[in-house]
């Protein structure tokens, strides 16, 4: 192939119907609360290791419910605890503690 | 006094020698556990320290004070600290006092294990001796003493409140076996000792009252069922002794030395960790005590439970009590043994194994670094802080006011203090994250640290490696430049109440700096509980499983503690305290850098 110096990025559409929700089911099983997030984004907005690391709460449910496994796994190896996040949630989810529960589930494959 | 009974024997003695043999086989035994458990260096420290005059003299003088006398206890309820007193002391004070009387008396016994604690029952009195009638006197004033404590017990146990106790603990089948069998070995050995006074020779207790009995009684046949009755007692309350609370008893006398040593909890389960939940009676103080239980929840989830499910070995009751705990350290400081609450339940949470582990190599501190060379005084927020940066704006004001020359460590936010991931029980991440910090700030050179927040000041005091710089809280910071006249603060008719920290009151022991600088803006009032006793607000990292929502009784219940006095203003000296304590208070709260700011001369 010839090189432009550029080339297309590799496709990120996820198809729901072959995603590994696992995690999601797991993590709803420990913390029912991850359920009630609203995405306001107050949690990345005051992240301690989002500016490191991309880390940001939201995201991570998010990227949970779509089965992308390797964003999770970088995002959440940049958490501090710090407990801010849980501090300004509106839904007054525990998310420190959510963080902890994704951090001991099993990951039944290696996904990175 | 002489030997009444052939052979000096009988066989009413063998369940008090069975049970003594059991259960000081049984503490030996344990004892060799605790110290091979132990690290190898933390043993032989705690073995100098038995030999050094002065720790040995301290360990004695302790073991006394709060083993036999609990000064702690007294300290905190007379009737509680009598009630254990009486029984504890008095009961040291009849064996010793036994053994007194046999060495007197027939001092070829004094080997036999039971002779001083049935001494009455082998003994005649033959000729009234002064020492003879002193040593009865004695006798009897301390099994009287006993029994005065025992009738306390029995009441405490079914009417707690009367002793200002609003919760007490609930105590397990085993120890109701070991309570009732405590309660009814003094009873029996009082009708023991009254049945043969007129043949041992009895004082002012026993005496009378074997008059009184011989007036019904024609033989002294049944002097004996009551002796057996006694030794039964005492042998059913040594058997069970290992397996209740009251294994306390020899393992404090163990505990003591061993902090006097200077031995800490190393491992969650074993040597000294052990050693605490094992020494902890039960007497359910850390309850009352306890923030959490503002929420009856919570009950179940304070030290005193901790300490017995660690005994059990209840691993899912363990993990939920440890991740449940504040970490305030309350508890601590009011338990009579100090058992450290917060720190045994830290060691649990490090024990659990993640599948993932934070990372932080990725981390590129050379702009910080580069950011902050050449500051004197370098300020570090910290996340707390940055989260309410009217505090972090009141005191840049008053540094400059001061002309302090600073600089802020983290302006577009830094790296986290790691005290909560440590709190949370991932030392190894939170040590990451401290190596980070440090290279930061050995690049700037600075001469002083200051913080806003305490829980960062506490663990860049306790934990981090700093040498040549003073870790110092902003509390004390401006105080020293009162002191120095560089912060005028103008007096008025304000009234503010101050709330400790726990972080900073008990776990820095920083109280006096923060009150005198309020005293210098208007008048203070003192919280219902305050100093070392202070409420935490609830909002503490330290708890892992408690929600915004579960911890709105905390925060009210401390809110209520703090406006006992009805201050105008609620003042802190943290930011966490300051947001938990807004989001429900009825009047203003503030960080005492925004105060001392309003109030600048
Ligand atoms: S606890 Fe983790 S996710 Fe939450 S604000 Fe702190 S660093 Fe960010
Ligand atoms: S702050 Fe709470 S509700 Fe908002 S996105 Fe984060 S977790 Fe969801
Ligand atoms: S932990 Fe301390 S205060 Fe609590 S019950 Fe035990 S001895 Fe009493
Ligand atoms: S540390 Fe505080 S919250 Fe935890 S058990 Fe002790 S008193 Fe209760
Ligand atoms: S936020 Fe304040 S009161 Fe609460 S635990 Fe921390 S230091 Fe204690």
């Amino acid at each position: 192939m010839i090189d432009f110096g550029f080339n297309l990025a590799p496709s990120s559409a996820v198809n729901l119907d072959e995603i590994d929700l696992s995690r999601y089911r797991a993590l709803l099983r420990m913390e029912p609360d991850a359920r009630i997030c609203m995405g306001c984004g107050s949690c990345t907005a005051t992240c301690t290791a989002g500016p490191f690391s991309g880390m940001s709460v939201r995201k991570v449910l998010l990227a949970l419910e779509r089965g992308q496994h390797v964003e999770v796994n970088r995002m959440l190896e940049g958490c501090m605890l710090c407990g801010k996040c849980m501090m300004v949630c509106p839904r007054g989810i525990n998310t420190r503690h959510l963080i902890l529960s994704l951090c001991r589930i099993k990951q039944e494959e290696n996904y990175d | 006094m002489i030997e009444r009974v052939p052979g000096a024997f009988h066989p009413f003695v063998l369940p008090f020698v069975a049970g003594m043999v059991f259960v000081l086989g049984w503490c030996l035994v344990g004892m060799v556990r605790i110290l091979v458990e132990l690290p190898r260096e933390d043993r032989r420290r705690f073995f100098l320290s038995l030999v050094t005059p002065k720790t040995a003299w301290k360990n004695i003088k302790d073991i006394f004070l709060n083993c036999l006398i609990h000064v702690r206890l007294w300290k905190r309820n007379k009737v509680l600290g009598y009630m254990h007193s009486s029984i504890a002391f008095g009961w040291f004070m009849l064996i010793l006092l036994g053994h007194i009387e046999v060495i007197l008396f027939v001092p070829e016994r004094v080997h036999f294990l039971y002779y001083p604690i049935f001494f009455n029952f082998f003994v005649a009195e033959a000729d009234s001796t002064l020492q003879g009638s002193l040593l009865m006197f004695l006798m009897d004033f301390f099994l009287l003493v006993i029994l005065s404590g025992i009738a306390l017990a029995m009441v405490k146990r079914f009417r707690s409140r009367l002793f200002g106790m609003r919760r007490t603990t609930r105590p397990s089948v085993l120890d109701r076996v070991g309570l009732y069998s405590l309660w009814a070995i003094f009873p029996l050995r009082l009708m023991a000792e009254v049945f043969t006074a007129h043949i041992s020779g009895g004082s002012f207790l026993t005496g009378p009252i074997n008059a009184l009995f011989l007036h019904f009684f024609s033989n002294d046949l049944h002097y004996m069922p009551t002796w057996w009755a006694y030794s039964i007692a005492l042998g059913v309350f040594m058997f069970v002794l290992p397996f209740t609370r009251y294994m306390h008893i020899p393992a404090e006398m163990l505990l003591i030395p061993m902090r006097n040593a200077g031995i800490g909890i190393r491992h969650p389960r074993r040597g000294f960790a052990k050693l605490e939940y094992y020494s902890c009676p039960g007497c359910g103080v850390c309850i009352d005590a306890c923030p959490m239980t503002a929420s009856r929840a919570n009950v179940k989830d304070c030290t005193v439970y901790l300490n017995r499910q660690l005994r059990r070995g209840n691993e899912r009751r363990i993990e939920q009590i440890s991740d449940k705990c504040l970490l305030c350290g309350k508890c601590t400081e009011v338990c009579q043994v100090c058992v450290q609450g917060p720190e045994l339940r830290v060691a649990q949470r490090r024990m659990r194994s993640y599948a993932l582990s934070p990372d932080y190599s990725q981390i590129d501190t050379a702009p910080m670094q580069a950011a902050v060379r050449g500051a004197k005084v370098l300020y570090f927020a910290g996340c707390m802080t940055q989260l309410t940066p009217s505090i972090r704006k009141s005191l840049e004001a008053l540094l400059r006011r001061a002309g302090v020359d600073y600089k802020l460590m983290d302006p577009d936010g830094g790296l986290c203090c790691g005290r909560p991931l440590s709190m949370a029980g991932r030392e190894e991440q939170a040590r990451e994250l401290m190596a980070k910090n440090t290279e930061i700030i050995r690049a700037s050179g600075c001469e002083v640290l200051l913080l806003s927040c305490p829980i960062c000041y506490r663990v860049f005091r306790e934990s981090y490696d700093l040498p040549g710089v003073r870790v110092v809280h902003h509390t004390v910071f401006l105080r020293e430049l009162q002191l120095a006249g560089r912060l005028p603060l103008r007096s008025g008719p304000e009234t503010f109440v101050y709330h400790d920290p726990c972080e900073l009151g008990r776990g820095c022991g920083i109280y006096e700096e923060p009150r005198r600088l309020l005293d210098g803006v208007g008048t203070r009032v003192e919280a219902a509980s305050h100093h070392a006793e202070s409420v935490c607000c609830g909002g503490s990292l330290g708890s892992l499983t408690l929600g915004y929502r579960q911890r709105e009784a905390i925060v009210r219940a401390s809110l209520k503690n703090l406006t006992a006095e009805h201050p105008a203003t609620i003042v802190t000296a943290c930011p966490l305290c300051q947001t938990t304590f807004a989001r429900y208070a009825d009047r203003p709260v503030e960080d005492i850098s925004q105060t001392l700011l309003r109030n600048l001369g």
